[in-house]
């Protein structure tokens, strides 16, 4: 039963790693670029939802897409500022200059409210607990995955049904060819960053209300680990994001629950060590070939 | 139809195109014959707007194209099949050629240019949800030609189509490119092939490291001694 309820708390975990991990993998797909300051946008996010909630006094739905609205205009902001004049650049400029925006989101939040953390309110969603054959479910929980899985559904959609899904995918594979079809690669761009950061926006939310603690430099640790995330999927693919999200969530939970939980922040990394050891490209991942 | 006037176009330092001028008109196969790395592709690329021309001019329809925006010059009704065909490897077949009518809003129309398609390449039918990765060579590049169709373009431009295909292979493709242009489109084609290209062309010109050498009318040019030794293989 240990172990059932340790999944469970794992998969809730790894629906946020996941959420964050989509805005990394759909950028780097686009552009090739790790966007450093992803997980900024996510504290931003959670911060938007904060000053939602305690503020404007709205619910949890309308403070989570509130959040999504103002990270998607950060996103394409951060892009057109800080990537796009780097479009033909080396690609270790584009890196350095995430690093760069990253720790500016951070100091400027720092600046702007202090580096005192925020407790988010606890009663923005029924706090009950289910039990189910034992395995003990808080409705929070259900909350958030129901949430994740929601909007992982809703981007599957947007990527493989609409027009600007297809034209992101056909971005991602040839650019040149997509403009030759008509395609604005420049919007194109955009709408990626902008969908990925309104994820990250949703999980910050999400990432408060399961923390309850949210403060300027609460993105650092999530981001990298959603990043540890997007690389075990497989950077680039969207699927891949979601399979390695929730699983970097069930590792973590479960050497938590053996007891190691000083380890846990440790094991991510050490998963993405070995990833990049024995298979870069990831779990979802495959050696391109093209066909002459 | 098109009229290329004089362009210079740069790759970084490398100057490829110097003083280039051609013209296309309206109803006609013209072809543009030369070896690897002559500027051939360039000048697809300059015309289509993924180059820009540092000097002279594109006027198409009676007005300038240089430098415009790719999407300006697809909607204007220049579709350009790429060199290695360039497919989404990762999308099927269809997809694709949604993709190719990507400006497009009237879906009656969409619909027709889909049968129309699939009339020209029934095997595209077939292979309709299949991934376009999946396809050989030869289907790849009736997908490429069937994607740019589908923007319904005044004037289509190819690069190399007949590029690594079995002879037999080549022919079928020359002869789509013939009914192609008889139902009503101007095309520009590209071609190392320079037999099959002149077989089909009404006019022709011959580029040589950036700069048009030659041009006439495509049995001008097949009877030129100069043609024969260099392109068509001396006999």
């Amino acid at each position: 039963m240990e172990l059932i309820q340790q999944l469970v708390n794992g998969i809730s975990l790894g629906s946020i790693y996941a959420l964050i991990a989509l805005g990394y993998t759909m950028v780097y797909g686009i552009v090739r670029l790790i966007n450093f300051a992803h997980g900024d946008v996510f504290m931003i996010g959670s911060f938007v939802g904060f000053y939602a909630v305690t503020m404007l006094g709205v619910g949890f739905f309308p403070a989570l897409l509130l959040a999504m609205a103002v990270c998607a205009v950060l996103g394409m902001t951060i892009e057109r500022i800080a990537y796009k004049p780097l479009r033909n650049a080396t690609r270790i400029a584009v890196l350095i200059t995430a690093i760069g925006v990253s720790l500016l989101i951070e100091y400027v939040m720092i600046y702007l409210r202090g580096a005192q953390p925020e407790a988010y309110p606890g009663t923005l969603l029924p706090k009950q607990n289910l039990e189910l054959f034992g395995v003990v479910i808080s409705s929070q929980s259900l909350f958030i995955l129901g949430t994740s899985l929601v909007l992982m559904i809703l981007l599957q959609f947007i990527v493989h049904r609409t027009k600007i899904g297809k034209a992101m995918r056909a971005v991602s594979h040839d650019a040149e060819a997509a403009r030759l079809m008509g395609i604005n690669v420049d919007n194109t761009i955009s709408a990626t960053f902008a969908i990925g950061s309104a994820l990250a926006g949703a999980a910050g939310v999400i990432f408060g209300i399961y923390y309850t603690k949210i403060d300027p430099l609460m993105g650092i640790l999530p981001g990298l680990k959603a990043f540890v995330a997007a690389v075990l999927g497989g950077i680039g693919i969207i699927p891949g994001a979601m399979v390695g999200g929730l699983l970097l969530g069930v590792i973590e939970s479960l050497v938590s629950g053996l007891g190691y939980s000083l380890w846990r922040d440790g094991v991510a990394f050490i998963i993405l060590i070995l990833i990049l050891i024995f298979r870069p490209a990831g779990l979802f991942g495959k050696n391109v070939r093209e066909k002459v | 139809m098109l009229k290329v006037e004089q362009i210079d176009v740069f790759y970084g330092n490398i100057h490829a195109l110097k003083g280039v001028s051609l013209e296309v008109n309206s109803g006609e196969i013209v072809t543009l014959i030369g070896a690897n790395g002559a500027g051939k592709t360039t000048l697809l690329k300059t015309i289509s707007g993924l180059l820009k021309p540092k000097h002279g001019d594109i006027v198409y329809e009676g007005a300038s194209i240089a430098g415009k925006a790719a999407q300006t010059i697809v909607k204007q009704g220049i579709s350009h099949v790429p060199e290695g065909r360039r497919v989404f490897a990762n999308m099927t077949v269809e997809e694709n050629l949604e993709l190719g009518a990507f400006l497009r809003k009237d879906k009656e129309g969409i619909q027709q240019d889909f049968a129309k398609v699939f009339e020209l390449f029934p095997r595209l039918e077939e292979r309709r949800k299949q991934l376009a990765g999946t396809l050989s060579g030869g289907e790849q590049q009736m997908l490429a030609i069937g994607r740019a169709l589908m923007a319904r373009p005044k004037l289509l431009l190819l690069d190399e189509p007949s590029m690594g295909l079995a002879p037999l292979l080549v022919k079928t493709i020359f002869r789509i490119i013939e009914e192609i242009n008889q139902s009503g489109t101007t095309i520009l084609l590209v071609e190392q092939n320079a037999h099959m290209a002149l077989s089909i062309a009404d006019r022709a010109y011959v580029i040589e490291s950036g700069r048009v050498v030659l041009s006439g009318t495509a049995s001008e040019l097949q009877a030129s001694e100069q043609v024969k030794q260099a392109y068509l293989g001396g006999h």
